[in-house]
């Protein structure tokens, strides 16, 4: 399968390329501010910025109430299908889409279940529909005009490139032209919470990031989408390393100058696994996770985006994506230029 | 364990040992759910507003709360291991989870799946629909012409898919085969349907095409049916549309008028009682319709009764515009 395009909001800004300009600065962004309810101290996150004008996508009716985890949704996904939008709304394209998260809307989840708390005769009804896990989906296929399959996957951080596996199912028997894989994350003091009772040492961020699939290239793109494995979960007879280590075997050799772009967070405890299972690694690595903040399915994304954009760019021949959930599988990918034979 | 993964457990359970299968190496896990672990993630709420200094019980509540958790307890309460696919179309979810492991043995791309659906009722999401003034304040009833609303349920089915092939070959009891499977998205409001039900047309012309059937010949359809005025006169209207000339012929009920909607569960429940139907040979009735919607130009059936079934096709359509369709045949 082919990848025709790409796109990302993340802590770095609106947009792949400057997700692409933080990753070659190599540092870690800056954090900010966010307010838990009942402490004193704040928690530190990687926010989106604000967009520099308001998206344009913003003034269809669906996206009136909609909420953050929406509006990256459908920003990554308008810059990766690209100039195939009018296609799908005149109808000569037949578009899928699989939506990946994790939290999802939790934003409107909390303040939705904070109204039921105080009063469940008046919790809004503008608010609860935008908390089912689809709605962002909903909104991505109702504003491009597409009734072909969507699904959302819901799953750790490793249902992103699950999504891909999906995609190139439904490409390769023909049910659609092209697929929109698109994973987003919103950030909240609930999720920051949640996640800091498993590392205080790891930095949440938010944002999406989204891959455009189809069976046949484009003349602007030579990424191909080369492999895809099982996702392997971790359970009592199979260790965190050992589901990493057999993800990994299931991609094919990797060329020379071939990039990993690994999942690894800067934070010791939480990355001793996925460091050991690829010790033996020679070729050039890029670690976003540790740049951009833990934005679980998200993240899996902009590794995907990372990768892409270092084969398009010619600097690697191939890159390999290795992707461990915080709690579930583990799972790989590798993307290849086109015109390499392996 | 939460409320919704315990109902998953124990239809996981039966299902498992009545397949007969035993420890196996491979089998993916396709499940369908709306909400999770809910209840979970509320008490989550509750203790990190009230105590926000304790984290007594918060990383349990954290772990549980996740879909994925539940897939991976059930691999290792029956000792196999498969990658895992959530699926959360709302209330197609259910459906929609059979659907897609079923595609993947028909295309070999696993010998076994392990599917279903599940949900438990939880505070959020029964003040949500009550928000939308969804719930009946008397009696579900779809498709009759003073209906008011649904009656919110919780359950779960898990179904034991393997290839025709290999059933007949190691002697198991089959108990019905899935041969369709369609999906189509509505994009028409985030939480009502297109009023004439295109979407459901699409979903049950392409099950259809699947399977290799028409309309006509199509013995019983398990309706979505919630009971609430939109979805029932949208699905109505696509069933007379889909059926076509053999409308008259077509016998419909929806079973939550009796079960309630389980929402995520309730693909995956309908499914199970399509294959009831298909081996006992009966069609299940629709209680509490007084008065039938005139829009209904099909046969709502409204006594149980004696039929020969052969090929039944069940709807689940949800928030966001999921519909989802499959045609199931008696085996033999």
């Amino acid at each position: 399968m082919f990848v025709r395009g790409w796109g990302a909001v993340s802590p770095a800004g609106w947009g792949a390329a400057s997700l692409v300009q933080a990753l070659e600065a190599g540092v870690g962004l800056a954090t900010n501010e966010l307010v838990r309810p009942g402490w004193q101290k704040t928690m530190r996150v990687r926010s989106v910025p604000k967009p520099q004008a308001r998206p344009a996508f913003l003034a269809h009716p669906r996206l009136r109430r909609s909420s953050p985890v929406a509006h990256y949704t459908l920003a990554a996904s308008i810059e990766a299908i690209g100039d195939d939008a009018s296609r799908v709304a005149d109808g000569s394209v037949r578009l899928g889409v699989v939506f990946c998260v994790m939290s999802g809307c939790v934003q409107y989840s909390r303040r939705f279940f904070d109204e039921v708390l105080r009063d469940p005769s008046t919790a809004s009804p503008l608010v609860f529909p935008e908390t089912v896990f689809n709605a962002p989906a909903s909104h991505l296929s109702a504003f491009l005009g597409s009734s072909s399959e969507n699904y959302t996957v819901v799953g750790d951080s490793t249902a992103f490139v699950h999504g891909l596996e999906i995609a190139a199912h439904w490409l390769g028997e023909g049910r659609v032209d092209g697929c929109l894989v698109v994973a987003a994350e919103e950030l909240d003091w609930l999720t920051a919470d949640a996640f800091r009772h498993f590392s205080r040492s790891v930095t949440c961020a938010e944002g999406a990031g989204a891959v455009y699939l189809a069976a046949a290239p484009a003349n602007s793109t030579t990424v191909e989408l080369d492999a895809v494995t099982d996702g392997i979960p971790f359970t009592d007879r199979v260790s965190v390393g050992d589901a990493i280590r057999l993800s990994a075997a299931g991609l094919p050799a990797a060329k020379a100058n071939e990039l990993l772009v690994d999942g690894l967070r800067g934070a010791a405890r939480l990355d001793r696994a996925e460091v050991v299972a690829w010790r033996d690694w020679q070729g050039p690595r890029v670690s976003p996770k540790s740049i951009l903040g833990e934005a679980l399915t998200a993240s899996a994304a902009w590794q995907c985006v990372a990768a892409c954009e270092s084969v398009s760019s010619g600097k690697h021949p191939a890159a390999r994506v290795s992707v461990v959930g915080p709690n579930a599988q583990a799972i790989a990918a590798r993307f290849k230029s086109s015109r390499t034979s392996s | 364990m939460e409320r919704g993964s315990k109902l998953l457990q124990l239809a996981a359970h039966e299902a498992w040992h009545q397949s007969g299968w035993k420890r196996h190496g491979r089998i993916p896990i396709v499940l369908g759910t709306t909400s999770a672990g809910m209840g979970l993630g509320e008490a989550y709420f509750r203790h990190a507003i009230t105590r926000p200094g304790s984290q007594c019980r918060q990383p349990t509540r954290v772990t549980y709360y996740q879909p994925q958790q539940h897939a991976i307890d059930l691999a290792d309460a029956f000792e196999f291991s498969g990658p895992t696919t959530i699926i959360a179309n709302a209330c197609a979810s259910g459906a929609n989870a059979v659907g897609h492991g079923w595609e993947l043995v028909r295309n070999g791309r696993a010998d076994r799946v392990l599917v279903g659906g599940y949900d438990g009722l939880s505070q959020l999401v029964f003040a949500g629909f009550d928000s939308l003034q969804a719930l009946s304040g008397t009696t579900c009833r779809p498709f009759d012409a003073t209906r008011n609303g649904l009656a919110l349920g919780e359950g779960s089915a898990v179904l034991c898919l393997e290839s025709r092939d290999e059933a007949i070959a190691r002697g198991a009891l089959v108990l019905g085969e899935i041969i369709g499977y369609g999906a189509a998205t509505d994009c028409h409001h985030l939480t009502q349907p297109h009023p004439e039900g295109n979407a459901a047309i699409m979903s049950m012309d392409r099950a259809c095409a699947v399977a290799r059937v028409r309309p006509d010949q199509i013995d019983y359809v398990n309706a979505h049916g919630t009971g609430t005025p939109l979805n029932d006169s949208a699905e109505a209207s696509a069933i007379n549309r889909w059926a076509g000339d053999s409308v008259s012929r077509c016998r419909v009920s929806s079973t939550k008028a009796s079960i309630g909607h389980l929402l995520g569960a309730a693909g995956a429940v309908e499914t199970v009682i399509c294959l009831m139907t298909l081996q006992e040979q009966w069609l299940p009735p629709e209680t509490g319709v007084e008065q039938v919607d005139p829009l209904c130009r099909f046969d709502l059936v409204r006594i149980p009764q004696d039929a020969r079934v052969e090929t039944v096709l069940t709807n689940s359509f949800g928030f966001g515009g999921a519909n989802a369709s499959l045609v199931l045949r008696r085996h033999g």
